[in-house]
């Protein structure tokens, strides 16, 4: 079973090469619970790019008045464009954050497109988080977790 | 400020382009009415004069020479875009206008030699500008104010002849009275210029216009580019800046249609970057923004890709970064003018984009520039032209107006490369990056992104690195360093602490080398185990006193350097002992300490643990551990000591008392006997600092503030409570870290009195009796407890009231009263034997009822000894009772008629009955002693009044009562209100002895309303009577005024009654008299009957009612059958 499930996943990416290069789950005291890039020899690059996209975050999140945030959006839309890359957010209700960062000049990737990846984020974080042998706060590692973000990753060639 | 550089956009692109206008004639200098004309015309230039820009001239000023005009463009090949005077010439050599300023007043005497004198200065300058369309205008300066048009004829006719002989139109000669209201006419005077000017753009854009029909696409695709650029300029000079924008915006898909190829991608670049240079500053000036982004993005996306030639690859990025750079500037200064930015769209983005392309250019320049040192600048310098500047913008010096595809020389295209590399390799890469950077963080700062501010610190700080200014370097990333701590973003804190950690290599900054090598061999640092490892044998080092190996990616010439520095660090005697303050850092060895009990009794040893564990990759010696404690006296008791040799630090024996295995908790426990003065008082860890290195290698004392702890181990406490390992069982000795918690103070409480304290009362006090608690002190110690003492009485605290109402005394023979305190302290006991009793009675006496609290405090000394050390204790104990005061009993009183009846008021002379009713409301039987009538002089007895009740027991709701034979003496006015006085009762508990005090309660009787009444009606008749048998009644009537009355009496019939005597009758009685009515009654029926009813009516005075007088008079009377003898008899006989 687990088997057809990861050639899945490889068909998947190899017919969208558009997808993110980098996911991050931000615990709601802002520190990485999960954080993963492609590729690799840049990863700090794309930590200081999660790390500072919070700034928009904390912004977007407060700017919801406190009485909207009950039926405040989940999903926050484009954080920011840089140059090379552009990063979506997504907020919990519990204030756990969800960052994936797109290459800029993926621009097949729509806004429902991303939507559904966070979705997809946020149902494979709630498994998480129900596993009685995960200490909410701690740093993620999941089987489970990992695959579902390698299958919404762009595979390192 | 850095000089400009060749990136740099020309002054004459980013100004506002303004209509120049020339003014001539004018003698600024020695001429003060000239002067004042020019100040008008450019001091004070606000926005609400038109856009000229004036420039005076002298009359025989050179215009640049204008060329002969083309006919056919058939044979003409362009050399380049745009010549690099061309926006110059146009701003500020070529006017629009020319305006000449001449001194002449209409009625001027010599009128004629005037005329022709300015009609020849008018010649010079219209040849001076020679195929121009610029516009020549006069002004006559004249001292006289002007008369109203048309009346001054000899002014129209002279006029008139003075521009036909300068060949002006009327509109182009102007007046100039120079009077007070010089400012004004200047006003008038550069509006017209300014119409004149606009037509004169008009005009150049007509020409430029008319070009196009000779150009074909082949050729001169160039000169498309050039004219619509200077269609642009032209409309921006004449202030039209819609259409500007519409022609830039042609020009700019213009450029982008030219043949591209690596000889004049630059050229292209240039212009391109010009002309959108001037899109975004005229959508930014019509307040579109949102355009000039758009613009820019498109302009970005349409030349990042265009690199150019491969070698020569930083002047792409170089110039990338100017794009960038000059549009944030844009956006910024359209922003002071009033433009709103947010968070995601300020100028902050484009500097930092800037500022990563100059590094870029930076990593290339490195690459490209990396000639041999043999490599000399070119000879002759290929970058030199003969006029010392291009003649195109963007072109290569070696091959100007060249604009075939190949470069036409090879070994001149090799020098100039080389040339421009050679250049580039000057250019102060890193300052440019960090003004790039600085500018962008100053932004972020204002549009609250703290994080990408903290970022972008940073890289300037990765900069300053570079650059070798580590001393900027390590400041601006120490003060970003504790954000990203604080956040717990541990990968970036580390890469921050290795470049720190370079820094201070490189510096040899021993202090500093040691503080980020300690937090990154900690668990904070996410590197590699090996890198860990290579650090702290390092860190070893530095404490051995010996050079640390060299950071991996210095230079060879810096580490050398370095290792120079260090070795002289390292030679130098002192400053060998720091003290890092690991508080806020996350240092390789965590601690915390703990007293074992939030309180300790001063007869027990106060215990104390450090728990430390070390988090690096070996195992690390210390040579002393030291507690610092709020009381310093126990300081020298805290300190776990052992000099170590410096081969200990090199091979720690994870068997050594002082060795901290990593991972491994280590607990080390220290014990005091807490000094006596210090019971009831705090101690508080105030420090605990570990000392690592030798006193004769180099010594580091980590130190922690207060119990421990560090930058992350409050968050590691607040997973651990929550994590489901907490809750398991774990081992006895074994000690998980996160489990312990830091206990940085405990108080010191006095020791465990053993003594018994026990309270016997009778519950619930009574109202003003003296109630007696007896308390009974018994010693439980195995030594003699000395100097007893008892304090006793109201608990301090509560409310003061019950201080004034409260009153405690030993003697209970006696009342006590106001003179007694509330509280008795310090009753003198004196020694207790071990097991011996005491008992004491206190008494209290409470004025008013309700619940107090009653403390009874028994302190003592003792001596002892604490872990062989002899102590003199103080110990005390409190006993506190909650004691409810109630009233002993409810006294009630009413006053009734000798009937018994209720009475609302009473009469004057007339008796009537005081009953008292007391009633007991206490728990415990109470006995009454005597009770006393004390009554007020407007009362009087009718007999020596009697106690009734003396002696008399009551239980708890029993009821005793008393009845008083009472009447009022007469009162003035009729009627008032009189007070009755008091009643006393005298009580005490029944079980009390007899000599205890009596209690006496007052109670004050109430007020009575006493009436007097002017007829006094009583009955005198038998208490009954029977069937039958007539029985006498005789009424007494008193008249008790001083008045004669006459009385109206009658006597009703009734059922139960036959009578004789008057039945109506009126009378007369006497002032004092008294008036006797005798009736017989003869009852009819028996039982309780009614009397026939006595009517009285007092002629005199009307209210008074035989109703009132009727409640004098008895109502009814019982009536026995009759007898029944012969009935008796007659049963006997049968």
């Amino acid at each position: 079973m687990e088997h057809t499930q990861s050639r899945d996943a490889c068909w998947h990416s190899r017919h969208h090469s558009k997808m993110a290069v980098c996911i991050a789950v931000i615990a709601k005291e802002n520190y990485p619970l999960y954080i993963r890039s492609v590729p690799v020899q840049n990863e700090l690059k794309f930590h200081y790019t999660v790390h500072t996209s919070l700034d928009v975050v904390e912004e977007k999140i407060s700017a919801v008045g406190k009485a909207m945030a009950d039926q405040r959006e989940l999903y926050l839309g484009l954080l920011y464009p840089t140059e090379d890359y552009k990063v979506y957010g997504y907020v919990t209700n519990s204030k756990v954050k969800f960052v994936i960062v797109v290459d800029s000049s993926n621009t097949s990737l729509r806004d429902n497109e991303i939507r559904s990846m966070f979705r997809k984020l946020h149902n494979s974080f709630t498994d998480v988080m129900c596993n009685p042998f995960y200490n909410p706060g701690d740093t993620i590692q999941s089987k489970a977790f990992d695959s579902m973000v390698s299958a919404m990753m762009v595979q390192a060639s | 400020m850095m000089s400009p550089t060749q990136w740099d956009l020309p002054p004459e692109l980013c100004c506002r382009p303004m209509a120049f206008v020339a003014l001539t004639g004018l003698d600024v200098t020695y001429n003060a009415i000239h002067r004042a004309i020019w100040d008008a015309f450019c001091a004070n230039r606000r926005a609400d004069r038109v856009p000229i820009s004036f420039k005076v001239l002298p009359g025989d000023h050179e215009y640049p020479k204008c060329r002969t005009k083309r006919t056919s463009y058939e044979w003409y090949i362009p050399k380049g875009i745009l010549k690099t005077g061309w926006m110059n010439k146009h701003l500020n050599l070529v006017p629009a206008l020319l305006v000449l300023f001449y001194e002449l007043d209409w009625d001027d005497a010599v009128w004629k030699e005037k005329q022709s004198e300015c009609a020849t200065k008018v010649e010079i300058v219209r040849t001076s500008l020679q195929g121009r369309n610029t516009k020549v205008a006069v002004v006559l300066i004249q001292k006289k104010t002007p008369l109203p048009p048309g009346e001054d004829l000899v002014a129209s006719e002279r006029a008139a002849s003075l521009c036909n002989a300068c060949d002006l139109s009327g509109k182009s000669l102007f007046v100039l009275p120079h009077t007070d209201h010089l400012v004004g006419y200047i006003i008038r005077l550069e509006n017209a210029f300014y119409e004149h000017a606009q037509t004169y753009y008009y005009t150049e854009i007509r020409r430029v216009k008319s070009h196009k029909e000779f150009l074909n696409k082949t050729t001169h695709q160039l000169l498309f580019v050039r004219h619509q650029f200077k269609i642009a300029f032209f409309s921006e000079l004449k202030q039209d800046t819609q259409n500007s924008l519409k022609y830039y915006r042609t020009a700019y898909s213009l450029v982008h249609e030219l043949r591209t190829h690596e000889t004049n991608m630059l050229e292209i670049k240039t212009m391109a970057g010009f002309i959108n240079y001037k899109i975004c500053r005229l959508c930014f000036q019509h307040n579109t923004p949102l355009d000039a982004i758009a613009q820019f993005r498109k302009h970005i996306d349409l030349c990042k890709k265009k690199i150019g030639s491969a070698e020569l690859a930083f002047e792409h990025t170089a110039w990338m970064s100017k794009q960038f750079q000059s549009f944030g500037d844009l956006f910024d200064e359209a922003i002071k003018l009033g433009l709103t930015a947010i968070q995601t769209q300020n100028p902050g983005f484009y500097y930092q984009q800037a500022a990563y392309y100059a590094q870029e250019r930076k990593q290339q320049a490195t690459h490209l520039c990396a000639h041999e040192a043999s490599v000399s600048y070119p000879t002759p310098d290929h970058l030199e032209t003969p006029s010392g500047a291009l003649d195109f913008y963007g072109q290569r010096a070696w091959r100007q107006g060249h604009q075939s595809i190949d470069p036409p020389h090879m070994e001149k295209e090799k020098g100039g490369i080389l040339a421009l590399q050679m250049k580039e390799k000057d250019v102060p890469h890193s300052e440019l990056i960090i003004a790039l950077l600085s500018n962008a963080v100053a932004q972020f700062k204002k549009y609250k992104c703290p994080r990408m501010k903290s970022h972008l610190m940073v890289q300037m700080g990765e900069e300053y690195n570079h650059a070798k200014d580590y001393t900027k370097a390590l400041k601006l990333l120490d003060y970003v360093m504790c954000d990203y701590r604080t956040e717990r973003w541990w990968s970036l804190l580390t890469s921050i602490l290795s470049t720190a950690l370079r820094c201070s290599y490189l510096m040899a900054h021993v202090k500093d080398y040691i503080t980020y090598s300690m937090e990154l061999v900690g668990r904070a640092s996410t590197l590699r185990e090996e890198q860990k490892s290579r650090i702290e044998k390092n860190l070893i080092k530095v404490l051995m006193n010996e050079v640390p190996e060299a950071e991996p990616d210095c230079d060879q010439a810096s580490a050398k350097a370095a290792q120079a520095l260090w070795s002289d660090r390292m030679s130098l005697a002192g400053s060998n002992e720091f003290t890092i303050e690991v508080q806020d850092y996350v240092p390789f060895v965590q601690c915390k300490a703990k007293f074992l009990s939030p309180s300790f009794h001063v007869d027990d040893p106060v215990q104390l643990h450090v728990y430390l564990r070390a988090d690096c990759p070996h195992p690390v010696r210390f040579s002393k551990l030291c507690v610092s404690l709020s009381n310093q006296e126990y300081n020298q008791l805290c300190v776990v000591e052992e000099p170590c040799k410096s081969q200990d630090i090199l091979e720690a024996s994870s068997q050594e008392n002082m060795c901290l295995v990593p991972g491994k908790t280590r607990i080390y426990s220290f014990k005091f006997v807490a000094k006596t003065e210090d019971v009831g008082k705090k101690i508080e860890i105030t420090a605990v600092d570990l000392m690592l290195g030798s006193d004769n290698g180099r010594c580091v004392f980590l130190n922690w503030r207060g119990g421990g702890g560090d930058a992350a181990s409050s968050h590691e406490a607040l997973l651990a409570a929550r994590s489901f390992k907490s809750r398991g069982r774990v081992p006895e000795q074994h000690v998980e870290w996160d489990t312990v918690s830091i206990q940085a103070s405990t108080m010191i409480i006095s020791r465990i009195p053993k003594i018994s304290v026990q309270l016997s009362h009778e519950p619930p006090a009574l109202n003003n009796e003296m109630y007696r608690i007896t308390v009974s002190i018994q010693s439980n110690e195995e030594t003699v407890t000395k100097d007893v003492k008892l304090t006793a009485g109201l608990k301090p605290g509560q409310d003061a009231n019950l201080t004034q109402s409260t009153h405690v005394t030993l003697n209970g023979l006696e009342m006590c009263d106001e003179s007694h305190p509330a509280l008795l302290p310090d009753i003198a006991i004196g020694d207790l034997q071990p097991g011996e009793k005491v008992e004491k009675y206190l008494y209290v006496r409470c004025v008013t009822t309700g619940a107090r609290i009653f403390l009874f405090h028994v302190a003592y000394a003792l001596s002892t000894k604490v872990e062989g050390k002899d102590i003199t204790c103080k110990c005390h104990k409190d006993e506190i009772v909650t004691i409810e005061t109630v009233v002993p009993f409810e006294v009630a009183v009413k006053f009734v008629s000798t009937k018994f009846e209720h009475l609302d008021r009473v009469y004057v002379d007339i008796p009537f009955l005081l009953m008292t009713d007391i009633l007991s409301a206490s728990p415990w039987p109470l006995r009454l002693v005597t009770s006393q009538l004390q009554l007020a002089p407007t009362m009087a007895a009718m007999d020596q009044p009697q106690s009734q009740v003396e002696q008399v027991v009551l239980q708890t709701g029993e009821c005793a009562s008393e009845c008083f034979s009472l009447q009022c003496p007469p009162v003035l006015n009729g009627m008032s209100s009189v007070a009755s006085g008091q009643y006393l009762i005298s009580w005490k508990r029944k079980s009390w002895s007899a000599d205890a005090p009596v209690v006496t309660t007052v109670a004050t009787l109430p007020h009575v309303m006493v009436e007097t009444i002017p007829l006094y009606v009583h009955a005198e008749l038998p208490s009954f009577g029977r069937v039958r048998e007539s029985m006498p009644v005789r009424y007494h009537i008193q008249n008790r005024t001083g008045l004669v009355q006459d009385v109206e009496m009658s006597v009703e019939p009734s059922d139960a009654f036959m009578f004789s005597g008057l039945k109506q009758v009126r009378l007369r009685i006497l002032p004092g008299a008294e008036q006797e009515m005798l009736y017989n009654f003869y009852p009819l029926m028996a039982g309780y009957q009614n009397l026939p009813q006595l009517n009285i009516g007092l002629l005199r005075f009307p209210a008074v009612s035989g109703q009132l007088l009727r409640r004098f008079l008895p109502s009814r009377i019982f009536v026995k059958p009759q007898g029944r003898q012969a009935d008796d008899a007659s049963i006997a006989a049968a």
